[in-house]
């Protein structure tokens, strides 16, 4: 056996030759007819039944197999006069201008030939990319001489007009296709070898094509539509076509007809000979269906998305795999996913049956494949596959069990399964996930999981991919389980953690004043499942009671020592001691928050250097995940308890703080109407490279813009911390100031590339307005705000930047994703060596050190080898004050 | 001014900011960072001897030539090329 064992060492592609196409065919094609009057392939036309078996049960004329076995076979056609393969234009045209038009040769001394060839044959194995470019200085050396240096015959200029005539300026003029292959096949070897082509596989003259192979039917199946009828494949009516063509080519030939009759039959012929290989040529009009459907040629099934390569060699399509609509569910573990029994009882997974396991087969085939958790199909130890579907006596199959069966079983909870999201645009859009099998028919998943599959439940699918083999399985759980990708490689913090609710929670839980009685207390730490003990109660009298930030506390481990800024601290509640009063400075030593609140930069996810990030990496990711599993529990459950609801008052602000809003609305207005009457009367100096126009365009939506944002600061200081919204957007759970802005006091300046809106009308925008009036109003500021309603002229202008955004995002997607596409393309065969050099897969150096500084950002403090700030916190946080 | 002398302005650009250290490299030396990175030279990133950095090194095709640069990352980073014809 071992000896007969062959091995693929390389590839190598050439042209046939007409020898080899005559060889390997079965059948002279020679007859356009393709079916006689019943309705049976005639011998000699496209469809001839030794081109390869079509109904099943036939046996072929020619290898006697069935259609299963059957691989087709190749038939071929006789040209009365030969034409040019469309795909090897470029390369005769470089031949013809290379060579001599009365000797052949190429037209490069014979001296230098030998030279050449020496060099090109050294450099060709070991500088492949050198010997190209020897190639080419040596073509174009040979196109440029204007004299043979063989023959001494003076060189005409070869023209090429597109797409396949070829023209001698000066000499013959229009150089037909078999001239063309004399020409060629008069080239000398040696010649042909310093020009780049290795004439063993390819010899130019087979560029002309004198006899056309005639692909298998196979390849070309005709459907049997619903009536009966046949339709045969594109590629079929374009042969009949060429033979159409050749036969009246043939005809006019041998009745000796005029010249220009023949010359226009052999355009024709070249023409559907052309389209028959490409049918998207430049220039050339395309073959058409009687219903005006371009043809599918050649080319064309090759090409493209959907084309042979990207869509069935590099795309190809998997089992034991499911897609559905995900919803959220806050109570599965992070590392979960939850999936409907409908799909746990489609998807199988392989099982050995052992000694240890069998009593749970023979439980999963008794169960069958109608009953969770059963099993769809068992394979014996001969291979045979049984489906339980049609097993009669499930019993008598469970006992037979044996080491030695596999049993293809249900997904289980705790089974590992792949989890993707498109588009799969960074490493964490393929996680591993442990399967949760649950009521309903969708994928649920944890909400901190959202940020790394950018994913939302307005709708959003995804993909389930079981692994079939024990080592496949292995690999999931140890590479791409969630929680081994709580931090990104891109900066090294958590790309999974708080959002939205969990941060406002977590914010309620741990502010000063909220107070927990003993009840609340067992409440929220049941739902942590809490074994430990209750804390000593912050308050003894009247009534025991705690605080929210000693129930934080008991997730933290003892060690932890932290203090840094939260979110909350800046402005007017800026923090940056202990003692602060606003309370917004995190304090955590030995495991205790002392101070500060909950917010984004505690918990949230995308936060580098949050108490989040350092619980992570002092305490490890499978802490992590546990942290994040209790604590946003935790955050949820008192969110709850507290209640937390954002009404139409609370983006009403008083009507004081909307009097000092408007004030600075209005001086922005005199400031506009000042710069433009300074533009009028010509005092306003350009800002340099800019013309008058679009300096006072700048300066008017730089004061306009600062109006916007002064006004929402003088509004938004009225709002307190008990108002929801605000606290949403200060704790950074949900919106931001800009967002309160628009809905309680202005929505501010609207534009369209930028600008204000003007692009696209002529002197105004509306019919309200005077021509060249250049005010705020009239070129789209919109001083409502969203509570108090937009008058016409603004909903026309905020509707216009609106749709802008709209734009915007669908030409930005995919104009991402074809970039994406050709960056992966240029980088995915690039692997760091175990030397930590980056290389390709030619073994050739990208980068001397990963990164040059062979960092796993993942795993180090900030590229640094030591945080030292850190390392002080660490130890003796606790006993630091600030 | 017609007279830029290229020449002169060629053999400064070694002292321009922008322009990071090279070295030639003697022939042990080129051995020896080719047996620390496992390489044929060839495989080594390429330099054309018409670089004016590697016309102004006299370095020729075959040599390799070594570049000190600043890195964003990692301070100072080494880097190689190997002088190829052009």
């Amino acid at each position: 056996m071992a000896e007969s064992e062959k091995f693929i060492k390389g590839i190598k592609f050439g042209i046939l030759s007409p020898e080899i196409i005559r060889k390997i065919s079965v059948t002279a094609v020679v007859t356009p007819e393709v079916y006689d009057e019943n309705g049976i392939p005639i011998e000699g036309g496209v469809m001839d039944p030794r081109l390869g078996v079509i109904e099943p049960g036939q046996r072929c004329a020619t290898c006697g197999n069935t259609l299963a076995q059957c691989p087709g076979h190749f038939g071929h056609l006789e040209l009365a006069k030969p034409v040019i393969h469309i795909g090897f234009v470029r390369h005769i045209f470089m031949l013809l201008k290379a060579t001599c038009h009365s000797c052949n040769r190429v037209k490069i001394p014979e001296e230098d030939i030998i030279r050449y060839r020496d060099l090109y044959r050294k450099l060709r194995n070991r500088w492949p990319q050198l010997a190209n470019s020897l190639v080419e200085f040596i073509r174009q050396k040979a196109s440029k001489a204007l004299e043979c240096p063989h023959c001494k015959a003076r060189q005409f200029k070869i023209k090429l007009e597109k797409p396949a005539t070829f023209i001698e300026e000066g000499g013959r003029g229009k150089l037909y296709p078999d001239v063309i292959k004399q020409w060629l096949s008069n080239i000398p070897n040696t010649d042909l070898e310093v020009l780049g082509i290795d004439y063993e596989v390819a010899r130019p003259e087979w560029m002309i094509i004198n006899v056309l192979p005639i692909p298998p039917i196979a390849v070309r199946p005709s459907i049997v539509l619903e009536t009966g009828m046949r339709a045969e494949d594109d590629l079929t009516h374009k042969l009949v076509d060429i033979i159409r063509a050749n036969e009246k080519l043939k005809e006019a030939i041998n009745s000796g007809a005029p010249e220009i009759i023949v010359e226009d039959l052999w355009e024709l012929l070249q023409y559907h000979v052309m389209t028959y290989i490409d049918n998207e040529l430049p220039g050339v009009p395309v073959a058409k269906r009687r219903s005006g459907m371009p043809l599918k040629t050649i080319a064309q099934r090759l090409r493209g998305k959907e084309g042979r390569f990207r869509g069935n060699l590099s795309g190809k399509r998997v089992d034991y795999s499911a897609r559905t609509v995900i919803s959220p569910d806050p109570n599965l573990d992070i590392n979960e996913v939850g999936v409907p029994y409908e799909v746990a009882m489609t998807l199988t997974v392989p099982e050995y049956v052992t000694p240890w396991n069998i009593d749970k087969m023979r439980e999963y085939v008794l169960n069958g494949p109608n009953k969770w958790p059963g099993a769809n199909y068992v394979i014996d130890p001969s291979g045979r596959r049984l489906d339980l579907r049609y097993v009669k006596d499930l019993k008598a199959l469970a006992e037979g069990l044996k080491p030695g069966y596999i049993v293809e079983r249900h997904l289980i909870n705790g089974d590992v399964v792949l989890f993707n999201r498109q588009p799969s645009l960074h490493r964490m859009s393929i996680m591993a996930h442990k399967v949760r099998v649950l009521p309903g028919k969708t994928f649920r998943l944890h909400l901190a999981v959202c940020p790394p599959y950018n994913a939302d439940f307005d709708g959003d699918e995804m993909n389930l991919h079981v692994p079939q083999t024990v080592e496949a399985r292995a690999e999931a759980e140890e590479l791409l389980l969630v929680m081994k990708h709580i931090l990104s490689p891109r900066y090294g913090g958590p790309i999974i953690g708080g959002i939205q609710d969990y941060i406002s929670g977590g914010y309620l839980l741990t502010l000063k004043s909220t107070i927990l009685t003993k009840e609340q207390v067992s409440d929220l730490l049941a739902t942590i499942d809490y074994s430990g003990e209750i804390p000593e109660p912050a308050v003894l009298s009247p009534i025991e009671a705690w605080t929210g930030k000693q129930i934080f506390s008991l997730l933290i481990p003892e060690d932890f020592n932290f203090i840094g800024e939260t979110k909350l601290s800046s402005g007017n509640l800026k923090c940056s001691s202990e003692e602060c009063f606003w309370d917004t400075l995190l304090v955590v030593k030995k495991g205790k928050v002392l101070a500060g609140v909950i917010d984004k930069t505690v918990i949230g996810s995308q936060q580098p250097k949050s108490m989040f990030h350092y619980l992570i990496m002092e305490h490890g990711v499978k802490f992590g995940s546990e942290f994040m599993n209790k604590a946003f529990k935790l955050f949820l459950r008192y969110i709850e308890m507290a209640g937390f609801t954002m009404t139409l008052d609370n983006i009403r602000v008083s009507e004081e703080a909307l009097r000092e809003a408007e004030k600075v609305v209005k001086e922005a207005y005199s400031e506009v109407h000042k710069l433009i009457e300074m533009f009028r009367t010509g005092q306003l100096e350009p800002v340099p490279g800019r013309t008058l126009v679009e300096t006072l365009e700048i300066r008017i939506l730089d004061a306009l813009a600062k109006a916007r944002d002064e006004a929402g600061s003088a509004a938004i200081k009225y709002m307190s911390l008990t108002n929801p919204v605000y606290i949403m957007a200060r704790t950074g759970a949900r919106g931001s100031n800009l967002n309160i802005t628009q809905m309680s006091v202005l929505l501010g300046q609207q534009s369209v590339r930028g600008e204000r809106i003007w692009r696209g009308y002529y002197g105004r925008v509306l019919p309200h307005f005077k021509a060249g009036d250049l005010s705020p109003e009239a070129r789209g500021f919109v001083a409502s705000s969203f509570y108090k309603g937009l008058t016409p002229l603004e909903v026309f202008f905020h509707s216009a930047g609106g749709r802008e955004g709209l734009v915007d995002t669908a030409v930005r997607t995919s104009q991402s994703g074809y970039m994406q596409r050709r960056l992966i393309n240029a980088l995915l065969d690039l692997y760091v060596e175990y030397d930590l050099t980056v290389r390709s897969s030619y073994g050739e150096l990208v980068q001397f050190k990963y990164g040059e500084d062979a960092v796993d950002p993942k795993k180090t403090a900030f590229g640094k080898a030591v945080d030292v700030d850190r390392i002080i916190v660490k130890n003796i946080g606790w006993r630091m004050s600030l | 001014m017609m007279s830029s002398r290229p020449e002169k302005i060629e053999s400064k650009i070694m002292e321009h900011e922008l322009v990071p250290k090279h070295e030639l490299l003697t022939k042990e030396e080129a051995l020896k960072v080719l047996r620390e990175l496992g390489v044929r030279p060839e495989q080594l990133p390429w330099i054309r001897a018409s670089d004016p950095v590697a016309k102004l090194l006299g370095a020729k095709p075959g040599d390799i030539i070594r570049i000190i640069r600043k890195s964003a990352t990692s301070g100072v980073s080494i880097a190689y090329r190997f002088v190829v014809v052009g």
